[in-house]
């Protein structure tokens, strides 16, 4: 079984993410660039099944900047078999449409059984990538999973959404994407790290994919503002009379 | 054949497997009405079209497409989708607009990717310019507001649930059957479907007025039942951190934060929260901000409008009963 795991690398949440006021774009300088942790337990639903099943191959697929080789090495590090990175000054500012136009164009040149992505991603993705992708391959997205089960031919789970919860099944080639109830990922260990260095890692351009990208984006941003940060309020100790005071507070404030 | 207007917008019903439509469907047709002329499609089983037609003319569709599907609730989106593309070639929409729950998020997806068309996600509102429709988002937890649009074509939107209160009037629409070519596409089987109960007199986490959210602190499923008082004096939906959900005192659907549900109520009360930047992100853009939290140095004290640092088994009890005297 040949699984492809999509990689993200996103501004670390815990750093001060940006956004450019001109252009809309995310502003580097803030926050250090991370594989963001729901693609690291995507990566975990594959090694699981890559420890019980021999002959399981996991390749990790990122599009993104320059910065991204380090967080492919880490998805390597972890255990997987090879590493594509998609990379091209034409993506700067891609919209979400081309995004998936070549991430999917991508793994139909490295081949797929099953292909695994995070159900949403930290930076206003919006998790419309692993449908978009569904769709361009033509193949079942069973994305939102909270439980998977991978067999050869088939991956069954369960969704829940605004209406209920389903349980799902999907023949395989297929495209999933799981949440955060999925366990954390293992880390990279020293071997593991070693290892990684020998590991085939390639890098694409939109030509390598037989992509020309049109001059204009879909959508363009019109206006960017940044909202004031919030400031502290009143900060009290409890002397026994909290509660008390709380309450007042939000009488006086029309809350209650 | 009905005549459809030239700002016609698309709105896509959410209807469950077994012909529930969503309440999601209100804010939707509200957003479209405030800026065209709403048109509504519904997908649904043989036999559930008008009664979901009808539930769509209560929340203000004027004109209600209907698209009955043998496989609508055993095929997870392909017929939706299938249907999406065959409502709008008839209808050119200046957009379309689904919601941003977790169907209306792959529905769009699809059919952004099959008709290459801009897709813009989680709006929280939607206006229009000369140009065309306008779309605002909220990003990296209400610090930016960008506003954006398609440079050319309709532009497919996902709207985050709760953001828009407009509502259209009720009408009586008229209400035509739409043919829907298959597109053939495999798809995802749905082998079973439980549909949601909703047990709870609460209100709905998103959209709520008054949001009570408890973490970590709460120490214990048994224990968060302080949480849900607290929130039933106030009329409150009940919130929860990543934590409180990964310890299983709460299901994941109370999860708020940068991975869970986006609030922006009047108020909101953390309760054992610390306040990582995860969690600040789905809630600080809330009107006013109440903390308890009985380590001083808890973030989450940075950005309340009212702290309190002390055990919160000890101030919450006090404040429910100080609340019931004041009501008194
Ligand atoms: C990619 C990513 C996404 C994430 N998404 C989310 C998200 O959507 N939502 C979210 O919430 N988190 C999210 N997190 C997790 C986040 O980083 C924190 O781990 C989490 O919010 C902590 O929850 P907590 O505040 O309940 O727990 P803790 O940080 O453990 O805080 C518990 C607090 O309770 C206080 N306390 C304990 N006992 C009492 C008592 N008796 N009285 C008063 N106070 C008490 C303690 O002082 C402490 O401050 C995410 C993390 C990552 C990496
Ligand atoms: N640029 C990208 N490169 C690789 N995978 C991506 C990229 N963008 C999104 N994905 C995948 O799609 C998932 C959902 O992302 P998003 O649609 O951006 O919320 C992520 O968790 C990744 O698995």
């Amino acid at each position: 079984m040949k699984i492809v795991v999509l990689i993200k690398e996103v501004p670390d949440t815990w750093g001060d993410r940006r956004l450019n006021s001109e252009t809309g774009l995310l502003d580097r300088a803030g926050a250090e660039p991370v594989v963001d942790e729901i693609n690291e337990r995507a990566l975990e639903v594959a090694l699981t099944y890559a420890d019980a099943q021999t002959g399981t191959e996991i390749v990790a697929l990122a599009i993104g900047p320059a910065s991204v080789p380090t967080s492919l090495r880490k998805a390597l590090g972890m255990g997987a078999d090879s590493a594509v990175h998609v990379l091209d000054d034409a993506l700067v500012g891609a919209d979400i449409t081309l995004t998936a136009q070549v991430i999917a164009a991508a793994i139909k040149r490295i081949g797929f059984d099953l292909v695994i992505a995070g159900n949403v991603s930290t930076d206003g993705g919006g998790s419309a990538i692993p449908s978009m992708v569904a769709e361009l391959l033509g193949v079942p997205g069973a994305t939102y999973l909270n439980a998977v089960e991978i067999t050869v031919d088939a991956v069954t789970g369960r969704r829940e959404t605004e209406a209920g919860s389903f349980g799902v099944k999907a023949a395989l080639p297929a495209v999933i994407s799981i949440t955060e109830a999925l366990p954390d990922a293992r880390f990279p260990n020293f071997k593991g790290i070693m290892a990684a260095k020998k590991k085939p890692f390639e890098t694409l351009s939109l030509g390598d994919l037989d992509i020309t990208p049109t001059e204009e984006s879909r959508s363009i941003v019109l206006n960017v503002t940044q909202r004031p940060a919030r400031t502290a309020g009143t900060v009290i100790t409890d002397e026994g009379d909290a509660g008390q005071q709380l309450a007042d507070f939000l009488a006086k404030n029309q809350l209650i | 054949m009905t005549e459809f207007a030239t700002d016609s917008i698309l709105v896509l019903v959410e209807v469950s497997p077994s012909g529930a439509v969503l309440p999601s469907a209100a804010g939707l047709i509200g957003a479209a009405a405030a800026i065209g002329s709403p048109v509504a499609l519904v997908v649904a089983a043989p036999g559930a079209g008008p009664a979901a037609a009808k539930a769509a003319g209560e929340f203000g569709a004027t004109q209600v497409l209907v698209a009955e599907r043998p496989d609508a609730a055993t095929s997870l989106l392909v017929p939706t989708v299938d249907s999406l593309a065959a409502a709008a070639a008839l209808v050119s929409p200046q957009a379309v607009l689904l919601s941003h729950s977790v169907q209306g998020r792959d529905v769009a997806a699809r059919f952004a990717a099959r008709t290459g068309s801009a897709l813009a996600v989680d709006a929280v509102g939607i206006s229009r310019d000369d140009e065309g429709p306008v779309v605002h988002h909220s990003v990296y937890g209400g610090s930016y507001l960008v506003d954006s649009a398609a440079s050319s074509g309709a532009i497919v939107l996902t709207v985050r649930q709760g953001a828009i209160e407009a509502r259209a009037a009720a009408t009586k629409p008229t209400i035509e059957t739409l043919e829907v070519p298959a597109s053939g596409m495999r798809d995802v089987d749905i082998v079973d479907f439980e549909e949601v109960v909703v047990a709870s007199s609460r209100p709905e986490l998103r959209g709520a007025k008054t949001v009570v959210s408890g973490g970590r602190g709460l120490g214990s499923a048994e224990k968060f039942a302080l949480v849900e008082e607290l929130a039933d004096v106030l009329g409150a939906a009940v919130g929860a951190s990543r934590a409180a959900v990964d310890a299983g005192y709460v299901p994941q659907s109370h999860q708020v934060g940068q991975t869970g549900v986006t609030v922006a109520p009047q108020l909101y009360i953390a309760l054992g929260i610390s306040g990582a930047i995860q969690h600040r992100a789905g809630m600080q853009t809330a009107k006013t901000i109440v903390a308890i939290n009985k380590d001083a140095n808890a973030p989450i004290f940075e950005i309340a409008d009212f702290g309190i640092v002390g055990d919160l088994f000890a101030v919450v009890p006090q404040l429910v009963s100080a609340i019931q005297s004041k009501r008194k």
